[in-house]
């Protein structure tokens, strides 16, 4: 037998038989699990014809919960990223005491089912609720309307920007903003030009997820909108009803909507991951 | 208490941060505890023992058990064919993991149901082996597996792409199979993330709503999840009993995921380094 090198590899690496089964496994669980669900909304959706499925989705209740769905994400949005960057700034920034309670305080909403915050909501601004009496005095409406879906949407992706922006901004560090301080810029306008611009990828990657959330949302939507048809009705509650109708290409047609959308964010997140790769690699862990 | 700074803005940012964690987060989950508190443990106890909501929290928590179990073990897989190996479709199966985190819940719901309902694509290819998905339990499992398959493989993930091949090649070296190797060096060194993503699975899966319910067929005391009865009880105007549910939905959550915590802090203590 003649010596040769076997290449170091070798040892930290498992057989070739048990690699190509492991890789097969994982190839099947994608197209099962994953692949194929994706599939059947688009299949379902086009079944009478790419006609039909618009029509649907151009249907007056369907406009409206698209409507409504855009509305809601365009508030709810913007003030989760101001809350999640102003939690970013004092939490990664400074030095405190009670910083791990905090952060796990942000990241409650993680372990709350949607359907029990929907009944949170509910117990505190509800027509029966703590501040019923207050909010029907002063003709306020917050249960069964926008101002409910709003903070439901709210309480879901409350952690979705802050949880992208602190390990970043941690790592980050203060001397850059320190150094402009020197230099004589104002808080703001070191914000602008050193804090934003360091932390833009991860901010727009905390964006799309929240984002996707917030359109996609559920349990807490459905508890507090009342589910009132062309009113509170978004676009998940919509494919409900329809599909509670046995209106089954009206619902996925609505659902293709919604999985367009998601397809969007995931390729959208691809491209940030392989081209700003060393930017966001420190908020991947969560 | 805050270590002084040069840095302005420390007020104003804790201060809109501590502004809308109390309106969004901490006032409505503290009405919900305080409405607890009022009914007192002998009412809350009175709405937790039919047997309809036992059964509702039972299957939750057993269902979202089972789907994270299995989600540790595939997720491991997952994450460590993604980093170690290349073979075509790696990219997409990569970029697919994300789907569970990006689609809507109950568009996922429908989509399951309509793949698994005994005439769908999947459904019609099991129903000759007498194996039913939609509208059993196996469904909630099929669709918590969906639900939480991401949080395992992206927790896992980045641990393994840190792992110095030395520590294998020493382990190698000093005479161990590769399956010991496995065991012995490398799981160790993931256990601390494979529990992590197992609580958030968890976590997830135990409050999960949209998907489950087009697929559970929402049978009381069979296929009733505790959300959806939680959803019926609203609409009845049955705020106690809401309540009470709730409650024991948080309690038993937050019970589980100390658990797992105080599972880890031991881990770490036992394990050393990691």
């Amino acid at each position: 037998m003649s010596l040769s090198i076997t290449p170091t590899t070798h040892v930290t690496t498992e057989s070739r038989p048990f690699r190509v089964t492991l890789c097969l496994v994982a190839l099947t669980l994608t197209a099962i699990l994953l692949l194929a669900p994706l599939a059947v909304v688009f299949a379902e959706a086009f079944r009478e014809g790419a006609a039909a499925a618009l029509d649907m989705v151009s249907e007056r209740d369907a406009r409206a919960a698209i409507g409504l769905t855009l509305t809601v994400a365009a508030i709810a949005v913007p003030l989760n990223v101001i809350a999640g960057f102003a939690a970013a700034w004092a939490i990664a920034k400074f030095d405190f005491r009670g910083k791990a309670v905090l952060i796990s305080l942000i990241d409650l909403p993680f372990s709350v089912s949607p359907v029990v915050a929907g009944l949170a909501l509910v117990l505190l601004y509800g027509a029966h609720g703590v501040l019923g009496d207050w909010l029907a005095a002063h003709d306020l409406k917050v249960v069964f309307a926008l101002p409910g879906i709003v903070l439901a949407t709210l309480f879901i992706t409350f952690p979705f920007v802050a949880r992208e922006l602190i390990p970043v901004m941690t790592e980050q560090g203060r001397a850059e903003e320190e150094a402009a301080l020197t230099l004589g810029a104002s808080g703001w306008h070191m914000i602008r030009t050193v804090t934003l611009p360091n932390v833009r990828w991860a901010l727009l990657y905390g964006v799309l997820l929240c984002n996707a959330r917030a359109m996609g949302e559920f349990g807490a939507v459905a508890v507090i909108s009342g589910k009132i048809r062309g009113q509170t009705t978004t676009m998940p509650i919509l494919i409900e009803m329809f599909y509670n109708e046995y209106l089954s290409v009206a619902a996925f047609s609505m659902a293709a909507l919604l999985a367009g959308l998601a397809l969007l964010t995931l390729a959208l997140k691809s491209f940030l991951e392989w081209h700003h790769a060393d930017a966001i690699a420190a908020s991947r862990r969560h | 208490m805050i270590r002084p700074s040069p840095l302005p803005g420390f007020g104003l940012g804790m201060g809109i941060l501590l502004m809308a964690l109390t309106l969004v987060v901490l006032l409505p989950l503290g009405t919900l505890i305080g409405r607890g508190v009022l009914m007192g443990p002998v009412e809350l106890w009175q709405h937790l023992g039919s047997k309809r909501v036992a059964s509702a929290l039972v299957l939750s928590f057993r269902s979202a058990l089972v789907a994270s179990a299995f989600n540790l073990v595939f997720g491991l897989l997952l994450a460590w064919v993604l980093t170690r190996y290349r073979f075509p479709g790696r990219r997409l199966v990569d970029a697919a993991l994300d789907l569970p985190f990006a689609l809507p819940t109950a568009v996922a719901g429908i989509a399951l149901t309509a793949l698994y309902a005994p005439n769908g694509t999947f459904g019609k290819l099991l129903e000759p082996l007498g194996l039913q998905v939609a509208y059993t339990e196996a469904g909630i499992w099929l669709a918590l597996v969906f639900v939480g398959l991401p949080f395992v493989v992206r927790t896992v993930q980045p641990v393994i792409e840190e792992i110095d091949p030395e520590w294998e090649e020493a382990s190698a070296t000093l005479g161990a199979s590769r399956l010991r190797t496995m065991v012995r060096v490398v799981l160790p060194m993931l256990t601390p993330a494979l529990l992590t993503g197992f609580a958030l699975a968890l976590a997830r899966s135990v409050g999960e709503y949209g998907s489950v319910i087009f697929i559970a067929g929402n049978l009381p005391n069979v296929t009733e999840i505790a959300p959806l009865l939680i959803v019926i009880r609203l609409e009845e105007y049955n705020y106690d009993a809401a309540t009470a549910i709730g409650l024991a939905m948080l309690g038993i959550s937050f019970a589980m995921l100390l658990l797992i915590n105080l599972f880890q802090v031991w881990g770490r203590r036992r394990v050393g380094h990691v």
